[in-house]
């Protein structure tokens, strides 16, 4: 029943040009071990689904930083200037989606949901191109699902099954991004024997976790 | 007072108690410093927590708990973590009383753009578009003018964050009050007159016969 796999050979899974999903809000909460392979491995063309890209040379930064990442659907890079460059020289295709939409979105893309249907983005430039629907005289706009080939998440805790819980900021689109992504991979602070972590305290459940990473010898 | 402080201490007064509360990164987390005394707010950062202390004491940082703009932090007692999805729930759901944020230009409509400048500068919108969208109460809290140019215009030339109408600008000259017939001009800040604040924006401004002088 054990889940756990060598981070190379977790990482030697995803395909260039994959659709990855990564847990993280500038850095906090991002499986940083697993994001080091990707460059060490030297993926490309990949299309990134996260909150943000931190900081430059950091967590997600260091994917934009080795030119491994075509496509970009993030809420914020203000604070990553690669990214913005990027994005000018034409590099890096981003979307700009905003925050609470990007976690509807992938909620729904993980629980079998057609779209999201929000008020956010109305008369702005985030409505152009989507349908807006009347529900009781008021406008929402139709957002629709985001998936993931694969879901790379950081936990707190894991036990050996791949049951997950989080730690304060450092849960963010974790949870979520776990549902959506076809593989998950999940990286832990620690690992404890099954039934170490009480059912009521289980946040993401180890039926949806496919890999978890090993501690390095 | 440096112009910020003036900003910071007029929004702090507008906080009510036991109220839930977001303040944007920038100038609107400068709020929490100015809370007036015995009034005890719940602040929330949209990374997801609820009761956040805003300054960690020395050797308290956690590598898992920082703001919405990745500075370390702590909570108080009684405070909740919780998900992204969860965390925007309590925003969009109406569950906030007020949020705070920053701002590029605001018009005669009430209508507030802060997060692009097309061509120059493209962060993204973050939570911003979620938090007009969703808060009770929308304050904005930003200098009256940039550089000179005034930033209270008749149309907002930039991409708008919000079509909604937020409840109030607090700039360090004056308050002013979106309203269905216009800009209200509340208050001035010390030492600032009418004309002063008519002279340094330019959309057209409401005022009444008595104007106030802000009380911080």
């Amino acid at each position: 029943m054990t889940k756990l796999t060598a981070l190379r050979d977790a990482v030697a899974l995803i395909p260039d040009g994959a659709v990855l999903m990564i847990g993280g809000f500038m850095g906090v909460g991002s499986p940083h071990r697993l994001i080091d392979e990707l460059v060490r491995q030297g993926k490309k063309d990949l299309t990134i689904i996260a909150n943000d890209t931190a900081r430059k040379g950091v967590d997600i930064g260091k994917l934009i930083s080795a030119g491994a990442v075509k496509r970009l659907v993030a809420s914020h890079i203000g604070l990553n200037p690669e990214t913005q460059q990027q994005m000018i020289e034409g590099k890096i295709a981003v979307e700009l989606v905003p925050q609470g939409t990007l976690a509807e979105r992938i909620r729904a893309g993980g629980t079998g949901l057609g779209g999201v249907i929000t008020p956010t983005g109305v008369g702005t430039v985030v409505a152009e191109g989507k349908q807006t629907i009347e529900i009781d005289g008021e406008t929402f706009l139709v957002e629709k699902p985001l998936k993931a080939d694969f879901a790379l998440v950081a936990a707190w805790r894991a036990d050996y099954y791949g049951n997950l819980q989080y730690e304060l900021t450092a849960r963010n689109f974790n949870p979520a991004m776990a549902l959506a992504g076809a593989t998950v991979i999940a990286e832990a602070n620690e690992i404890v024997p099954v039934g170490m972590i009480p059912p009521d305290q289980v946040e993401t459940v180890s039926v949806i976790v496919d890999h978890l990473v090993a501690r390095e010898a | 007072m440096d112009e910020k402080t003036i900003i910071a201490k007029r929004v702090a007064l507008e906080l009510t108690e036991g109220s839930l509360v977001n303040l944007g990164i920038g100038l609107p987390t400068m709020v929490a410093k100015f809370l007036p005394a015995g009034i005890r707010v719940f602040f929330q950062s949209e990374n997801g927590i609820i009761g956040m202390q805003p300054l960690p004491e020395p050797g308290e940082a956690n590598d898992a708990l920082t703001d919405a703009g990745g500075t370390p932090t702590s909570f108080i007692p009684g405070a909740a973590a919780f998900d992204s999805v969860a965390s925007f729930g309590f925003i969009r759901g109406g569950h906030l009383a007020v949020t705070v944020l920053g701002g590029l230009q605001v018009d005669e409509a009430g209508q507030l753009a802060n997060w692009m400048v097309p061509g120059k500068m493209v962060p993204g919108m973050g939570g911003a578009m979620d938090l007009v969208s969703g808060a009770k109460r929308v304050i904005v809290a930003m200098t009256h003018t940039a550089k000179g140019a005034p930033k209270i215009l008749k149309k907002c030339d930039l991409p708008l964050t919000s079509v909604r109408r937020v409840a109030l600008v607090v700039t360090e000259l004056a308050v002013i009050e979106p309203t269905a017939e216009g800009l209200v001009l509340r208050e001035t800040a010390p030492g600032v007159s009418v004309a002063d604040v008519v002279a340094a924006t330019e959309a057209r401004l409401i005022v009444p016969d008595v104007v106030p002088t802000m009380a911080i």
